[in-house]
């Protein structure tokens, strides 16, 4: 595998990983923006944004946009984040010029009004599908209690008011201002040409306008703490749903490798603490622990569902375990188990060309810098028990806020 | 490229499948039993579940505990499921931990422990899975349209009941292991960096003394689909619907493939374009193929806010029933590429070859080369379609719905 990259003279980043032995190539516009970077009255306007850039352009429309996708068989897709948007695709490695024709064409979208009103009715309810599903629910409300107004702490999705008040005008300004040539990457990964690539896509955005879309507050925030409940009548929601949200190192931070051995020693869906203390014994259906990390700040989550009669007992458990963990660290045995997980993670993730490109678009974003798999397993390997010493003493999993969903009133 | 395919069938009925992969680092497995939900005795439902669960809790000369860490030591990423006629167990790692991870798989089909002591463990487990589906209304509207369309035993839902869960006991458990879990009809499937000699020799010697005995037949009632409303305070309206199809071995199978990925392949589909495209109704519409070897069916689903169900459920089943009335070639055009793309890009990932091979020789005694189904596929023509669509017509569709209030169903 070979890594090459390459800067536009309107700004846009282009990065490739070329392997020649794949079957096929994954290839995104990366744009770096998202929840994170709204104002209150624009709430939900990245994600809605994301569903408007497939409604069409002066050369295509909605049906056309798809129909292109689907002519040359792309597993394309998109999501948004607190802070990317990203628009991605797979394809056999003959259609990627077809696949950057489109994908280019897209992310200048016409934002046509009738289009945005329609769209519009599917967010409302995109909105009411998520309400409805407590493990999403309790995610989004522990966050915002967590964050306390700082902006990490953004709904995605927005809310029914925040969506329903959304002008057109309101969401092209917004793409204006962040959807500028130097705000975006152009990723490719698996088997294709990297000079061709290069061609495409500078010829492909060549209009895109310069322009600075900065990301204010990038401040590490320290938590709001405490314990919050939100009361749901058990014949809406039937489990207790649990959210426990401290802060992690941010994605550039060198400890970050030590805090993911940290989480999954403590959550990892096998073999881990919460597995042994909460999943075998019977007490929670799911139980387990994973690391987001973001541009300047991160966080551990720690999360379980469980029988509203034993969610305190369940409680009781896990904020003596991350007790115990901070207290006394891991043991070695489980140090080497997490790092042999991990690595074995990371060389079947290697072998998918969708998932190279998302690690390749990622490190850069995040670190400014390419790893290929082989540095990524010698980071890995790198990683001390002196390391997750100092991950815990840096930011220790006793520093929880806490969010229950359910019909508890109290969880103690 | 040139498929490096083996297959061996040992004396005792255990088939052994393996696919090498170049260019990977890592194998998968996929072990298929035929010891699913469906052979569940009367008034134990959940059986083959708290089976499937406690089966992991120690094996041979291993404990639960040390089971579990031997399969974390070696990088195992794993999962086992009761389906309605198979329990699959499956699993990846590094290509050089295959065979040490096989000879645990081996003590966990052969000689499981199956503790007495972990048995409420596992049953409880069983219960909050159940009661879980209760929060997951789209899971539960397909769980329940299953029930209702299908002949007992193959609409039963795999997690039983809460009554057959509490009333099995551990010597239901181990004679139920005792009556299904011999080698007749297993699939062992294993794809990636695979040396077939040392593979064929180790499962050999693995499984040599693994004694075969007669299965016992399973009893399908006669097919009586009814539709059917289950009232609950939803915001958002669960509809899903179902008809018959022809099984994969069928001449027809890739015409009523063909007939799904027209309406629901992919964002330029009909069921995504007319439905939430054009009118704005929902977030999610599909429509889905799904096999047993001897019958099939094409199921379709849509969610949508109760002031937009029953329009959405008329739009969706227009869609069903207009589509014999004719299809552009260039629909069925994007559908082949589709299908070829997808079949060639999923060549990449080794758990999902190691199923494929497994799901083959299930269903078809035999493994479809990829030119066979390339050639299947590219063989697609409208007129095949719609004749299909002709003998099999989406007529007396049972429909499922679940939230305030029921819908009508125009039987046309």
């Amino acid at each position: 595998m070979t890594f090459h990259h390459h800067t536009l003279p309107n700004g846009l980043t282009i990065l490739g990983e070329t392997n020649p032995a794949a079957l096929s190539v994954a290839v995104a516009f990366w744009v770096k923006t998202g929840s994170r970077d709204e104002t209150p009255d624009v709430s939900g306007v990245s994600h809605f944004l994301e569903h408007m850039v497939f409604k069409g352009t002066p050369r295509r429309d909605a049906f056309a946009v798809n129909r292109d996708f689907s002519r040359i068989g792309a597993d394309n897709n998109a999501w948004t984040s607190e802070e990317n948007t990203v628009f991605h695709a797979v394809v056999l490695p003959e259609f990627l010029p077809q696949l950057e024709d489109v994908l280019a064409d897209i992310l200048r979208p016409s934002l046509r009004g009738v289009d945005f009103e329609t769209e519009k009715k599917v967010i409302l309810d995109e909105i009411v599908r998520y309400e409805v599903q407590p493990g999403w629910a309790v995610y989004d409300q522990a966050r915002r209690t967590f964050y306390a107004g700082h902006p990490l702490g953004n709904s995605i999705l927005g809310t029914t008011q925040s969506i329903s008040a959304l002008t057109r005008d309101q969401m092209a300004a917004y793409f204006r201002r962040r959807y500028v040539a130097p705000n975006i990457l152009a990723v490719a990964a698996g088997n294709f040409d990297w000079d061709r690539f290069v061609h495409l896509v500078g010829q492909a955005t060549a209009d895109w306008p310069i322009g600075d879309a900065p990301r204010t507050n990038r401040t590490e925030p320290p938590g709001a703490g405490g314990v919050h409940l939100i009361t749901k009548p058990a014949d809406k929601v039937s489990q207790q749903y649990v959210t426990m949200i401290a802060p992690a190192a941010p994605a550039d931070h060198a400890l970050g490798y030590a805090g993911a051995l940290v989480s999954t020693v403590v959550g990892d869906y096998t073999g881990s603490r919460m597995f042994w203390a909460l999943t075998d014994p019977g007490l929670a259906d799911e139980a387990g622990m994973g690391i987001d990390e973001c541009d300047g700040a991160g966080a551990y989550y720690t999360s379980f569902n469980c029988d509203p009669d034993r969610a305190a007992e369940c409680f009781g458990i896990v904020r003596r375990l991350l007790e115990d963990v901070q207290k006394n660290g891991i043991t070695q045995e489980e140090f080497q188990q997490a790092k042999t997980k991990v690595l074995s993670r990371e060389v079947r993730a290697g072998e998918r060309t969708a998932r190279r490109m998302a690690t390749v678009a990622k490190d850069w974003v995040y670190r400014g810098e390419y790893r290929s798999v082989d540095d990524e397993l010698a980071a890995w390997d790198a990683v001390t028990m002196k390391d997750v010493r100092e991950v815990l003493d840096r930011y220790p999993l006793t520093n929880q806020t806490v969010t229950a969903y359910g019909p508890l009133e109290k969880l103690t | 490229m040139p498929q490096e395919i083996h297959t061996h069938a040992l004396a005792n009925g255990l088939t052994l499948l393996a696919e090498r992969m170049p260019h990977v680092r890592s194998a998968a497995f996929h072990i298929l039993v035929p010891a699913g939900a469906a052979h569940d005795p009367a008034g134990k439902h959940g059986l083959a579940g708290l089976l499937c669960d406690l089966m992991t809790r120690g094996a041979g000369t291993r404990d639960s505990r040390q089971l579990s860490d031997a399969l974390d030591n070696l990088g195992v990423d794993r999962g086992e499921s009761t389906g309605t006629l198979n329990v699959q167990l499956s699993g990846a790692t590094l290509a050089r931990n295959l065979l040490p991870t096989l000879a645990i798989y081996a003590d966990i089909l052969l000689r499981p422990h199956l503790p007495e002591g972990e048995l409420d463990a596992a049953k409880s487990l069983s219960l909050q899975d159940l009661q879980s589906i209760e929060d997951e209304p789209q899971r539960k509207v397909m769980i329940e349209l299953r029930k209702r369309y299908y002949p007992d035993p193959l609409g039963r839902d795999q997690r039983g009941t809460a009554e057959g869960v509490m009333a099995a006991t551990i010597d239901d458990v181990r004679s139920h292991h005792r009556t299904l879990f011999h080698p007749r009809d297993v699939i062992l499937a294993v794809a990636g960096d695979v040396d077939w000699p040392a593979l064929k020799g180790e499962v050999e010697r693995l499984f040599v003394d693994w004694k075969p005995q007669a299965r016992p037949p399973l009893a399908v009632a006669r097919p009586e689909p009814k539709s059917g409303h289950i009232d609950k305070d939803l915001d958002q309206t669960q509809i899903a619907l179902a008809f018959p199809s022809v099984p994969i071995g069928d001449p027809d199978f890739y015409h009523a493939r063909g007939a799904v990925g027209v309406l629901s392949q992919d964002m330029s589909s009909r069921l995504f374009t007319n439905v939430r495209e054009k009118h704005g109704l929902c977030y999610s519409v599909y429509a889905s193929y799904e096999t047993f070897r001897d019958r099939a069916a094409i199921v379709g689903y849509a969610g949508a806010r109760p002031e937009l169900a029953q329009e959405t459920l008329d739009r969706t089943l227009e869609e069903f029933r207009t589509l014999v009335n004719g299809i552009e070639p260039d629909e069925l055009d994007r559908v082949r590429v589709g299908l070829k793309s997808a079949l060639i890009m999923r060549q990449e990932s080794t758990s999902a070859r190691a199923s494929a091979i497994a799901s083959d020789w299930y269903f078809l005694n035999r493994i479809r080369p990829l030119e066979e189904i390339q050639a299947a596929i590219d063989g697609l023509t409208v007129r095949g379609v719609l004749d299909y669509l002709r003998r099999h017509p989406a007529k007396g569709v049972t429909v499922v719905t679940l939230g305030p209030g029921a819908l009508q169903v125009s039987q046309k």
